[in-house]
């Protein structure tokens, strides 16, 4: 399957929603209707809940009542255990739009002697189904029937008219797996669901983990082919980042004011484009949360929403900082129009910051996002992957129409030019801020390395921090001497 | 399961309860395998357990909340409900000795 298929392909075949955040659009919109969809996955890494949150979605967002066949755990175990995702079971039972059904198999207990089926298992089902009028179906997990009965045949061929069976109802199930060694599932169950298989993994590189979700298959439609991080937190699955099949975004020509009069001039006269992505490379002090703190003020007397991500400073630092350059921030925080979101840089993997970036750019719906600096994320060094996670995130900005602003610190005596090369290729705008010594002064100075279609200054300017804001001033090109 | 239920349809219960066997049969409709399962535990009942035994036969496809409750998933199923610990045996029953290890029932010397 490859993802250079036009988007534009028409659709043959149904889709269910799942309504969980990033897995309809790495479906291209959903799991197949009415069918069975198979998600493989070790213990512990999200396929019970990946299976429930697909029931509570339905039930909640499009009207489509569930059954939840759970092999393993208790009914009370399981509203216990998702209750933290903020999903309250017994309220949606109560309302009949979802039923979960136990069922307890234990081998020891079980003496096998002539020929069986298990039609006890369809007609539960069946009753289930016709009680709340089930649209979706969860079975978490088939395989405990390997462990639980002797008769592998039996289980297989019965499996076999479960899936058919299934089909003839019309339900959309999801059907968990344990991931097994050296195959996609331990019992083989992919032989019976051969329309989407969907595995689920969870990582540990360098004491940091990560869940990652992958579209194995998917029969007659077009999905993305990538691993995907994926989040489970107070909000249930989130499913990170969105990549774009294409570079198909509207691209804007509406441009907006960066917050700093001589900046927009140096930009062709009127600031950056509107959702283009921004960087500002500059060492130390050299004023970048400044720049970045100047257009949340921009975006904020626009009337615009702003998420400010902060590896190094708290909000009431940066607030304080800010207010001595005549940069006040305090209204639009106050009034909710600033969204800050600071963490230790530490406290988890890229993928993970960018998830949860991600997760809060989708709640706050914010027209403006700052990272500042990108550099804490990337200490272990620009390669291919980082630079794949950073082209997603840039991409669901673009698609979603946002400015994004990132700022990145070069290290004193290291060409910032070189250092920033992995991530400057993605960004529209590149700014860079450094230090300038001019008749024996220390000044900041402050220059584009290039603004992709717009006409743009090749000054470099002074950069001035005052009480009354910052100012860009001209400098006389004969008094001119760079030092790093 | 409850045991009420069952103590209603009950016949007069020896002084002895731990000789009284109470088992029941589940089965889905009156397909062979019903048929035979209910056949062949009769025939053992009969022969084994002759005047301390009640057979209670329940057709999960009429009472299917009851296939929930009592945690039936292959058919046919027999659970021995007295005396206990509860036993649970699946299957047509067709083998008559492998069905009394099932259940426990000693099995008398020829």
């Amino acid at each position: 399957m490859s993802n250079t298929i036009p988007i534009s392909t028409p659709r043959h075949l149904a889709k269910t929603p799942t309504g969980i955040y990033g897995i309809d659009e790495i479906t291209a919109g959903g799991l197949p209707q009415g069918r069975p969809t198979l998600v493989a996955g070790s213990a512990g890494c999200g396929k019970t809940l990946l299976a429930m949150e697909f029931l509570v979605r339905g039930a909640t967002l499009y009207d489509e009542p569930g059954v939840f066949v759970t092999f393993e755990e208790t009914p009370e175990e399981l509203v216990n255990n998702v209750a933290s995702l903020g999903f309250d079971l017994d309220d949606l039972r109560e309302r009949g739009l979802l039923w979960i059904e136990h069922i307890y198999l234990e081998r020891s207990e079980i003496e096998e002697v002539g020929a069986y089926t298990l039609d006890g298992l369809f007609i539960r089902l069946e009753h289930a189904f016709d009680r709340i009028g089930a649209k979706r179906v969860a079975l978490d997990t088939l395989e405990v029937l390997f462990s639980g009965l002797h008769d592998e045949a039996l289980i297989r061929a019965e499996l076999r008219r479960l899936f058919r069976w299934l089909k003839e109802r019309g339900v959309t199930a999801v059907v968990t797996a344990e991931r097994g060694d050296g195959t996609l599932t331990r019992h083989g169950l992919e032989e019976y669901v051969a329309d989407c298989v969907i595995v689920l993994d969870h990582r540990v590189t360098s004491q940091l983990s990560t869940r990652r979700i992958r579209i194995v298959k998917y029969r007659g439609t077009m999905h993305g082919t990538n691993e995907y991080p994926f989040l489970i937190d107070q909000h249930g699955f989130t499913v990170f980042p969105i990549t774009a099949l294409g570079l198909d975004y509207n691209v804007g020509t509406e441009r907006i004011s960066t917050g700093v009069t001589g900046l927009d001039e140096m930009l062709g006269g009127s600031g950056y484009y509107k959702g283009s992505t921004i960087l500002i490379s500059g060492t130390a002090g050299t004023g970048k949360t400044s720049l970045s703190s100047a257009f949340a003020a921009a975006a904020y007397a626009r009337n615009e929403h702003t998420l400010f991500v902060a590896f190094e400073e708290s909000p009431a630092q940066i607030i304080r900082n800010v207010r001595s350059i005549g940069i006040d921030l305090e209204p639009a925080f106050t009034k909710e129009c600033l969204h800050f979101h600071a963490v230790r840089p530490t406290l988890a993997g890229l993928e993970l910051h960018l998830a949860t970036i991600t997760d809060q750019i989708a709640r706050i719906k914010p027209s403006v996002v700052i990272i500042d600096p990108i550099t804490s994320l990337i200490s272990q060094g620009f390669n291919s992957e980082v630079r794949a996670l950073f082209t997603r995130l840039i991409d669901f900005c673009k698609q979603h129409g946002i400015t994004l602003l990132l700022t990145s610190l070069s290290v004193m005596g290291q060409d910032p030019e070189g250092t920033d090369i992995g991530v400057s290729s993605l960004v529209d705008t590149w700014l860079l801020v450094r230090n300038l010594e001019m008749h024996g002064k220390r000044n900041r100075g402050l220059y584009i390395l290039k603004s992709r279609g717009m006409a743009h200054s090749n000054q470099i300017r002074k950069l001035v921090l005052s009480s009354e804001g910052i100012s860009l001033i001209e400098i006389p090109s004969s008094s001119l001497q760079l030092s790093s | 399961m409850s045991e009420q239920n069952v103590s209603k349809q009950l016949p007069d219960l020896p002084t002895d309860q731990s000789e009284f066997w109470i088992l029941r049969l589940y089965v889905a409709g009156h397909a062979m395998r019903s048929l035979t399962a209910i056949a062949n535990l009769q025939a053992i009942c009969e022969e084994h357990l002759p005047d301390k035994h009640h057979i209670e036969v329940i057709d999960v496809i009429d009472d299917p909340e009851r296939a929930s409750t009592d945690q039936i998933l292959a058919l046919p199923t027999l659970i021995r409900a007295l005396p206990p610990p509860v036993r649970k045996i699946i299957g047509d029953l067709s083998n008559t000795e492998r069905v009394l290890v099932g259940l426990e029932i000693a099995q008398h010397s020829h």
